[in-house]
């Protein structure tokens, strides 16, 4: 079943959201993606404006999430740091699956001594424990928030085209792939017209399932100093410049987690959803 | 599993680790900037110092002999000095390792009887509201910042409580850090424990053991156990990958010595021999790590032999 495919069917919507787990995943989301995209007319402060209170001042009816060591409201900043935490998940995803698959369908197709060679670089890549890899990466690029994405991004590359490279040779092997070369089909449109389009359910579910360890993973590197920095309301490098201060004003790092906490949670379950409706061997499993 | 077999597995590790030192080895040459500059941070210094620096760094020597003196003293164990505190690179992780062990054994220890327990009993009553309930935790655990857990565990634990220290590298001091790292790990061992019980649990020797008037407990502690540690054995590899990235995490929110602490130091000071040094060896030691489980594996399990 393919992208349009799912659009094509309403029943699969319906029971994608017909577990209680997957519809919460989905509200809480579409919240977030409302914050992100109403955050000028929500927020009720400015969110890099110094002095709008007292320094680490807790929790008030003024300020619902207290202010940090700048005098900013936590609130607003958590509003605007929705925009960050999905789009720079979904950024690494995208990376990850357009270059591995690329990599992968490449491998398998090309087949021999290329396929020889590219496996065993794609499992050695593999060796790279992935927040390693991205260190290395960001240590390469230098610090901030579009490197740390690119540097998550390519840290996943290898896992996606192990995955799209298996599921390449099993596909190239099938009857229908040997009949679209017996009436004259080139390689392009063999890959893009008859592999690629039986490949998509596969790849949707890894990236759906890897869009939560995604977002939580450059929010992760944001949190080292690795990723966003001051005064970016991301909300890693919130958590991060809210750690010193955690004994006196808890609330510095409470709410930015607990944002980050229920996006990662909310995508995690509608991916495990999906990848249950869409993955027959998962769905005899359960 | 033969000896041949075990020999062969390990000379397969050497294109691997080929491989993957030739990426770091590339990745540091694309850093930008004069590795001698870059060495120096900032002291002023005259024209014969700086050629007599990078004949020392050996960087005006032409990009094969750099590259196969890499190499040669990777496999040595030989990283150079810190841009930094000018000690070997292998003694600063020397000194730093054993933290770092001290700290996944105990993460590994929670990981797994968290996991292990939300895995078994969602496993022995599967669909149902247990079921529900241990996977959305293992979800949450998935979900969980660990440095996020991490610092609210301390907040309450050490901060408001009192009962362990904030800080330190004694035993106490070591149980908070190890719970955050466990609840990381122990999500994906309670997915995985679960759906080889079920597996396990559908088996006709199970069906036997039960026929023959076993109690429930018994079925599952002597028969479904066994045979459901496998896959998760496997899991251990992947586990090492996931315990040092939480290490870099825990250590830094916990501020413990350790390996991956080094490491973020070492790449915000722009210290290239030390990220150098750790990535080449944590890859080494998760390749062997693997290559050992692997021929575990074939020895624990008489039909893996290949």
């Amino acid at each position: 079943m393919t992208a349009s495919g799912i659009l094509r069917r309403p029943w699969l919507l319906s029971r994608l959201l017909g577990a209680p787990g997957a519809l919460a995943g989905a509200v809480v989301i579409a919240v977030i993606l409302g914050l992100a995209v109403l955050a000028p007319y929500l927020a009720p402060y400015d969110w890099n404006a110094n002095s709008q209170c007292r320094r680490l001042a807790p929790m008030s009816a003024e300020h619902w999430f207290g202010c940090d060591l700048f005098g900013r409201d936590i609130f607003s900043r958590v509003i605007y740091g929705a925009r960050f935490s999905l789009a720079m998940g979904l950024t690494t995803v995208v990376i990850s699956l357009a270059f591995g698959a690329l990599l992968g369908i490449v491998v398998a197709y090309g087949g021999g001594r290329i396929d020889r060679i590219g496996a065993r670089v794609i499992d050695a890549m593999l060796c790279f424990p992935p927040i390693i890899l991205a260190i290395l990466i960001v240590a390469v690029l230098g610090v901030g928030l579009v490197n740390a994405a690119l540097a998550v991004g390519i840290s996943g590359i290898p896992r996606f085209a192990r995955i799209t490279r298996a599921a390449t040779l099993s596909l190239a092997a099938r009857d229908f792939v040997e009949a679209a070369r017996a009436v004259g089909a080139g390689h392009a449109r063999i890959v893009l017209r008859h592999l690629l389009p039986n490949l998509a359910p596969i790849l949707i579910v890894i990236a759906t399932l890897d869009l939560g360890g995604a977002v939580l993973f450059t929010a992760t590197l944001s949190f080292l100093g690795l990723g966003a920095q001051p005064p970016t309301p991301e909300w890693g490098a919130m958590l991060n410049a809210g750690r010193e201060y955690v004994r006196y004003a808890p609330w510095t790092m409470i709410f930015p987690g607990l944002a980050l906490f229920l996006t990662v949670m909310a995508v995690n379950l509608v991916g495990d959803r999906l990848s249950l409706i869409l993955d027959p061997r998962q769905r005899d499993r359960s | 599993m033969s000896v041949r077999t075990i020999l062969w597995r390990l000379l397969g590790v050497l294109p691997t680790l080929l491989i993957t030192w030739t990426f770091v080895f590339g990745a540091m040459r694309l850093v930008p900037g004069d590795p001698v500059l870059l060495m120096l941070q900032g002291t002023p210094i005259s024209d014969e110092a700086m050629e007599a620096a990078r004949a020392k760094l050996g960087t005006d020597r032409p990009i094969v002999v750099q590259y196969v003196s890499f190499l040669a003293n990777a496999a040595r164990g030989d990283f150079g000095d810190s841009f930094r505190s000018r000690q070997k690179v292998t003694s600063l992780i020397a000194a730093e390792f054993p933290f770092t062990l001290q700290l996944a054994c105990g993460g590994f220890v929670i990981g797994l009887l968290l996991g292990a327990t939300l895995g078994v009993i969602a496993g022995v009553w599967p669909n149902g509201w247990i079921d529900t309930l241990c996977m959305t935790a293992a979800l949450a655990g998935l979900s969980l910042p660990s440095f996020w857990i991490g610092m609210m565990l301390i907040q309450v634990f050490a901060t408001w409580l009192g009962w362990v220290p904030v800080l330190g590298t004694g035993f106490d001091a070591l149980i908070l850090p190890s719970i955050s790292l466990g609840l990381f790990l122990a999500g994906g061992l309670a997915r995985l424990t679960r759906n080889t019980i079920i597996e396990v649990m559908g088996q006709d020797y199970i069906r036997t053991a039960r026929a023959k008037g076993l109690t429930a407990w018994k079925v599952v502690a002597k028969h479904a156990m066994r045979n459901a540690v496998i896959p998760p054995l496997t899991l251990l590899g992947i586990q090492f990958a996931l315990l040092i990235g939480g290490a870099v995490v825990t250590e830094t929110v916990f501020a413990r010595p350790g390996i991956g602490r080094l490491l973020v130091q070492a790449v915000l000071e722009k210290d290239f021999p030390v990220v150098q040094g750790v990535v080449v060896l944590t890859t080494a030691a998760y390749v062997l790590i693997n290559v050992a489980i692997d021929i575990t594996y074939g020895i624990i399990d008489p039909r893996v032999q290949e």
